[in-house]
């Protein structure tokens, strides 16, 4: 069914354009005087000022791996991670652990760890698959390089980053 | 021989005075301020939404930012150094000189613009013409020859319709322009624009008479009445500056949303900022015109210039400093009127196309012609039949 919409009757005053753009000038201006006047604050100057301490908890930034309180890799190189990545980011190398190593107990780590930092796409999979709660999606954001060599992230700066986290996994802790 | 008398006899100072004129208000004066009104335009309409706007070009190789002022400067040599590209569609011949006729004739009528009353005894204006509005016209009419001729050589749709739209909006806006200055002329009686100024100055202006003679309690009652035909002469004459420098709300030739960039698409580097460079004169020519002939140009408002050149000791001759007072009187008002047409700019939206011609042609044409016919009624009622 059409309907017929009915076009507005415009007064005088609506016909001359004058008060409707005034009015426009109006609200122009008075945007203009709210950010000179500094009563509003709309962007942030980016390499001076960061978001860094307002991120949220959940933030997913670079993936990193961690080593335990006692300076263990908490990788078993089970390789779940690798398996579940969507864009196929991470490649490990697994390796036995020496009977005469402290945490021979654990059998396997990684020889190598990558990940790709121009494939990753933070979606936070390998955090939530981990079994050993050894790899975490950290709050670093600005990940840059020079070359493609340089975005790959191999073990020894997967650590860098990550760091030590105490608690949440016990079961290697020969104390207990 | 004759050539050699005749060589003999031209004065070489008026000639040189006349070039160092020349050069120091292209090169001093128009073209800075050309590249710092594309610099305001970014800064203002950025404020205006609320956003910060290219504030870090400073000072290279330090971190002092002065707000972005290096920015024009930077613009300019991006705009040297990159590709000069030249489409294998176009037809060379008026590809290459489309930039430089939008371009030259904005520059052009910057001659007859006096910046400033007197400096050292000598006028501050390059060409005291006795058509000053006029000649304006006649080259500021010009610059669509550009445009038509950029969309026409480019060979390509959008550069076609945007230079079409250019044509038929100039014309258009044209007659409004020289009938709505016909008032103006009248009040006058006067082409010389240093000679407007210079009444102006002595008897108020036109949008303010308020002193000497022009005042109504100096028996200027016509003056006070021309206000109204002057008022509605003022806003067809900006109007149709507005729509003749190609400017928001009549930027249909250019247009970005549906003729990509109207008839600059094909253009790259130097050659498209002749086009910008010849736009953003034309503004400035446009507000010295508009500041001139209805805003007293450089003259200072209340008659202060009447008690300086009494403080300065009565004499005929423009004491130095009042010379430089004058000239940035007229530059300010100018800038004040620049950032009117970029406040402009980012409050109103695009006319249709419809809407532009109705404007043009039912409108404005028709608002001029009566205004000119209500301004002698009134002139004649309060002066006489005897001027």
């Amino acid at each position: 069914m059409a309907i017929t919409v009915e076009r507005p009757k415009l007064k005088i005053h609506e016909k001359l354009y004058f008060p409707a753009i005034l009015k426009g000038l109006r609200i122009t201006i008075g945007h203009a005087i709210r950010i000179l006047m500094r009563k509003k604050k709309v962007t942030m100057q980016y390499p001076e000022e960061k978001w860094d301490d307002n991120l949220p908890e959940h933030y997913r930034g670079a993936p990193a791996l961690v080593t335990d309180e006692h300076g263990r890799e908490r990788c078993v190189s089970c390789q779940l991670c690798e398996f579940i990545c969507p864009p196929r980011a991470i490649t490990i190398i697994p390796e036995e652990i020496p009977p005469e190593d402290q945490w021979s107990k654990v059998e396997k780590r990684p020889k190598e760890f990558e990940i790709d930092m121009i494939r990753c796409i933070y979606c936070g999979m390998c955090e939530e698959v981990c079994p050993e709660q050894a790899i975490f999606l950290r709050k670093d954001y600005a990940i840059s390089g020079y070359s493609r060599d340089e975005m790959v992230h191999d073990k020894q700066k997967l650590y860098e980053i990550g760091g030590i986290r105490e608690g949440l996994v016990n079961k290697w802790n020969k104390l207990k | 021989m004759e050539v050699g008398n005749i060589l003999a006899s031209i004065e070489m100072m008026p000639i040189l005075i006349s070039f160092i004129k020349i050069v120091l208000v292209i090169f001093a004066v128009i073209l800075p301020m050309v590249a710092y009104s594309v610099w305001a335009e970014r800064r203002v309409s950025a404020i205006i939404q609320e956003r910060v706007g290219p504030n870090r070009v400073g000072i290279p190789f330090t971190k002092i930012g002065l707000s972005g002022l290096g920015q024009p400067i930077a613009d300019g040599i991006k705009f040297l150094l990159k590709e000069d590209f030249t489409p294998g569609h176009v037809n060379k011949f008026y590809y290459w000189l489309a930039p430089a006729l939008t371009m030259v004739p904005a520059l052009m009528t910057c001659a007859v613009l006096p910046f400033g009353s007197e400096l050292f005894g000598e006028k501050m204006v390059i060409a005291d013409l006795n058509v000053g509005p006029l000649f304006i016209f006649a080259i500021a009419s010009l610059s669509v020859y550009g445009i038509v001729l950029a969309g026409w050589a480019s060979n390509s749709k959008y550069s076609f319709l945007g230079g079409v739209r250019s044509s038929s909006q100039m014309i258009s806006y044209e007659i409004s322009l020289g009938l709505s200055l016909v008032p103006v002329l009248l009040i006058f009686g006067e082409l010389n624009l240093n000679e407007i100024v210079w009444e102006q100055s002595k008897n108020g202006w036109l949008l303010l008479p308020f002193w000497g003679e022009g005042a109504i309690w100096n028996g200027g009652t016509d003056r006070f009445f021309l206000l109204f035909p002057a008022f509605i002469a003022f806003i067809v004459f900006t109007t149709s500056i507005f729509a003749e420098t190609n400017r928001l709300p009549f930027d249909l030739p250019e247009c970005e949303t549906e003729l990509v960039a109207g008839y600059h698409t094909e253009y790259s580097s130097m050659k498209f900022a002749l086009f910008f460079l010849g736009e953003y004169a034309a503004m400035i020519i446009g507000s010295g015109l508009i500041v001139t002939l209805f805003l007293g140009g450089w003259s200072l408002p209340f008659g202060l210039d009447a008690y300086l050149m009494n403080v300065a000791g009565g004499s005929e001759q423009i004491p130095w400093w009042l010379g430089l007072i004058h000239i940035g009187t007229f530059l300010a008002k100018v800038i004040a009127f620049i950032l009117f047409f970029i406040w402009v700019r980012w409050t109103l939206p695009r006319f249709r196309y419809d809407q532009l011609m109705r404007l043009g042609w039912i409108i404005f044409f028709e608002l001029a012609l009566v205004n000119i016919f209500i301004t002698a009624g009134i002139l004649i009622l309060t002066r006489g039949s005897a001027s």
